[in-house]
């Protein structure tokens, strides 16, 4: 398998504040890879530094083109979808036109339409609910609308910013189901930041543990699983 | 958008400035004081004079500061507590023969209770809503004032002289250095009180409203009261500017008081630091001499001349002075390390 | 009852200026989430511009195109020069921009076509509309290029794609990027949009109040009011409140003793008021429901 999104060295500043302290990592393509850490480690702060949202230094190739200097529209128009946290919904407009916004930097019409028809398929609470306000949904509608709106990138990496947040167990299972259902049928690397690891680990199948914006452990999301200190910090038992 | 959208949602429209931020350290400030008593003697009336609307522009922009940078309200309509504070002090000085300092509290109290009660309808509004509305109170003034119902008191649309006050106990300066003084003092009252005023739990709460008026709100701020509050005081202050602005220049009349007036202000508060309270002197001197200066560079053009240097300024530093004290401040720091 | 028909009639009249304002009022609050208080004297110097074209014998509508195409180029130049260094800047300070902006552009215009008043042709003739001496034909041609310029304005923003990116990134500047779209010329496009929109105003107008440089003072105002009134996030509410706003004020200088020429406009502003602390979204503001 051949890297798809390789990191090198990153380190990113908030202001005078350094978030993070020379990261490197590298993703496979097709794969499903977990960031986990604690409150504060860098997780967001990876993500915002791929989509260049932060003041960053280190290299970021993405199919081997570095991603250094490219305006946030332009990395995500390279097919990088990324769900912030809190969603990124459009909560003024229609859920359908949340979707249409997702696909905005598509041409082909007739392609955004059909796709707009599966995200359906994939969540038909989606479909119940195509005219309504995107701010009126549920916390858990909103998750879903986010990620259906990130695949109408037809993205090829997608990075997904804590999805569980605020959200109901049961409904956590669901969308993880889904994320790995669009992982394997539709190709879609992913790389999802947690801090509900377990769910994160039972789902991926590589996992990076970040400390105070340092890699500190890598490796089959199984072994990290078992790692006795990863299960004394980050699982509970 | 609604309002309670856009108070839930958008970051604050005014930044957040910690408190500590707000004022300048005791050197700083007595290097200042220093600078304002020793001056003024050495220059001429006219310039004396100017240093006086200096001081008194700057209470008013200063007013605008607590309730812009302190409340996060925002407001055009400055110009007509201005106005009231100035034909108080006029009506009284000329009608009832009341001593000219006397005049000032009564327009500060006056000009309290009429932004207290302009609050009112205002809490209700936000940004652009309350822009607008104090726009319009700053529209009508005028008007108001040359309505005829009132024009036994206001003298129409001729306005009233005021009598130049002189200097008491029979003080050997002239007229003009002596009301110098006079608004010096009145001023650095008022800033300290102000200062105070910031630093107390009202302070507190005018900030936490700023901030975020959920969240007040959620820890028992009572938002609606210091609102309003914060307009009474703005106003108050700006009245007192009024009062003395009205003895200073010897005169008042409707068209003393319109909207530029308030959009001057305005400005003086942005190009000084909104919420920074020391700007507000840098802010009022922009506003006096940056249009004179223009006005010398070309006539024709002076418009022109004086916009391309507003936004030279905003460019450069666009928190306004605030922002250059605090790199001033960073490299004094450096060089104390070093 | 006739003196009231006629006064609304005349409200309607004047109120079709305030609404082809408030148009362009709107237009640019939805691109760039500010007011532009510069936007009269950017409309000022557009028609300056078309009158200048005039002078020079282009014909009306060829210069009335011209002043569209160069009005356009030169908001969208603008924003690149001026406020795209403010991006980050705090609002207040960008407001302080809008006026550097008002005075300049005044400023210039006055240098150039000095401070006399100008006539100004209409193409639509002045003679009594369908009878009435209080709407002309050139009154009835504002509304209904008003009108049309709001039907216009809805489709492009509810069915293009651009339109629809434009909303956006008015909307969530960030989760805008976040799905490719270029933000910052998003905002310099609305500023194009708006400025050829208040060119369409400006020559509107003219024919109506006279060309001078302070010819949109007073209209600005009301065309801030009437967009105001009728939600800024509304293109029809600000056509709709454009025409209220002409209509209080006629009736208001009409019916209270006491209100001349001078008290019109503070009371039509407090009405507004009075209307917005009923309703703080505006007459046509989309309340939005939000979960937190």
């Amino acid at each position: 398998m051949t890297a798809m999104l390789n990191i090198k060295d990153l380190r990113a500043y908030y202001g005078q504040v350094q978030a993070l302290h020379g990261l490197s990592f590298s993703l496979n393509e097709g794969s499903l890879t977990t960031l986990l850490g604690a409150n504060g480690a860098g997780k967001t702060t990876t993500l915002r530094a791929i989509c260049n949202m932060v003041r960053s230094t280190g290299a970021i190739e993405f199919e081997g083109k570095p991603l250094s200097g490219k305006s946030t529209e332009n990395v995500v128009r390279l097919g990088i979808a990324h769900v912030p946290q809190g969603r990124g919904t459009f909560t003024t407009m229609t859920v359908e036109e949340n979707l249409q916004l997702g696909a905005i930097t598509r041409n082909n019409k007739k392609a955004v339409v059909t796709d707009i028809e599966r995200m359906y398929e994939h969540f038909p609470v989606l479909k119940e609910r195509h005219t309504q306000q995107a701010g009126t949904l549920s916390g858990g509608e909103q998750q879903m609308l986010a990620v259906a709106r990130a695949l109408m990138l037809r993205p090829r990496l997608m990075l997904l910013d804590e999805p569980s947040f605020g959200l109901a167990p049961l409904i956590v299972r669901e969308l993880f189901k889904i994320l790995g259902k669009i992982n394997r049928e539709e190709k879609v690397t992913i790389l999802v930041v947690e801090q509900n690891a377990q769910l994160a680990l039972e789902l991926a199948d590589q996992a990076y543990v970040i400390e105070t914006g340092r890699i500190v452990m890598s490796g089959n999301a199984k072994d990290i699983a078992n790692n006795e200190d990863v299960r004394k910090s980050y699982l509970g038992y | 958008m609604s309002a309670v959208e856009e108070a839930a949602n958008e970051a604050p429209a005014v930044e957040a400035v910690p408190k500590r931020a707000m004022t300048l350290g005791y050197g700083t400030s007595l290097v200042v004081l220093a600078l304002l008593i020793i001056v003024p003697m050495f220059l001429k009336n006219f310039f004396v004079f100017q240093l006086t609307m200096l001081l008194i522009y700057a209470l008013a922009v200063l007013a605008l500061n607590i309730l812009t940078g302190g409340s996060g309200q925002f407001s055009l309509g400055q110009s007509a507590f201005y106005a009231v504070g100035a034909y108080t002090s006029a009506i009284l000085m000329e009608h009832m023969g009341v001593n000219y300092a006397l005049t000032l509290p009564v327009a500060g109290i006056i000009c309290f209770g009429f932004g207290f009660l302009f609050g009112q309808p205002a809490l209700r509004l936000s940004g652009i809503y309350l822009a607008l509305a104090t726009f319009a109170l700053a529209v009508a003034m005028p008007q108001l004032l040359k309505l005829g119902f009132f024009e036994h008191w206001t003298g129409g649309v001729q306005g009233l002289v005021v009598t130049k006050p002189d200097a008491p106990f029979g003080l050997p300066i002239s007229q003009d250095r002596w009301l110098y003084y006079f608004t010096l003092v009145v001023s650095i009252g008022i800033y300290i009180a102000s200062v105070n005023l910031l630093k107390s739990r009202s302070g507190r709460a005018f900030m936490a409203i700023r901030d975020n008026e959920i969240a007040a709100s959620a820890m028992g701020v009572d938002v609606a009261l210091y609102k309003t509050l914060a307009f009474g005081v703005s106003a108050g202050i700006t009245g007192v500017a009024g009062g003395l602005g009205a003895i200073a220049v010897q005169f008042v009349a409707p068209d003393g008081y319109t909207i530029t007036l308030a959009i001057s202000l305005f400005l003086g508060m942005v190009v000084g630091g909104v919420g920074w309270l020391p700007g507000s002197i840098v802010g009022s001197a922009f506003i006096i001499f940056v249009p004179n200066i223009a006005e010398h560079i070309s006539k024709g053009l002076s418009g022109a001349v004086f916009g391309v240097l507003l936004f030279l300024v905003i460019f450069l530093v666009p928190h306004g002075a605030r922002q250059v004290a605090m790199v001033a401040q960073q490299m004094l720091g450096k060089l104390k390390k070093n | 009852m006739e003196l009231f028909t006629n006064q609304v009639l005349a409200g309607i009249a004047t109120g079709a200026i305030y609404a082809c304002m408030a148009l362009a009022v709107v237009m640019i609050y939805q691109a760039i989430d500010h007011l532009n208080f510069a936007q009269g004297e950017m409309a000022m110097f557009s028609t300056f511009i078309s009158w200048q074209l005039m002078q020079w014998g282009i014909p009306y509508w060829w210069a009335f195109l011209a002043t569209l195409i160069i009005s356009f180029a030169g908001g969208i130049i603008i924003e690149r020069l001026l406020f795209k260094p403010l991006a980050k800047a705090p609002v207040l300070t960008n407001v302080a921009g809008f006026i550097a902006l008002f005075a300049i552009v005044n400023s210039v215009a006055g240098l150039i076509w000095d401070f006399t008043i100008k006539q100004y042709p209409t193409p639509f003739g002045s003679s009594p509309f369908l009878g009435s001496q209080l709407i002309s034909t050139h009154q009835a041609g504002m509304i209904g290029v008003t009108v049309g310029l709001l039907i216009l304005l809805y489709l492009f923003f509810q069915f293009t794609r651009i339109g629809l990116a434009m909303r956006a990134a008015a909307a969530m500047p960030e989760s805008a990027r976040l799905v490719g779209i270029n933000t910052s010329w998003m905002i310099a496009l609305g500023w194009g949009m708006a400025s050829a929109i208040g060119a369409i105003a400006g020559i509107l107008i003219a024919p109506v109040v006279f060309l001078e440089p302070n010819m949109m003072g007073g209209v600005l105002i009301y065309g801030f009011a009437a967009a105001v009134l009728g939600g800024l996030t509304s293109p029809l509410g600000a056509v709709v409140g454009g025409f209220l706003v002409g209509v209080f004020e006629n009736l208001a200088g009409t019916y209270i003793p006491g209100v001349g020429n001078e008290l019109k406009l503070p009371i039509a502003l407090a009405l507004i008021i009075t209307v917005l602390v009923l309703k703080p979204a505006g007459l046509f503001g989309r309340p939005i429901v939000k979960r937190v």
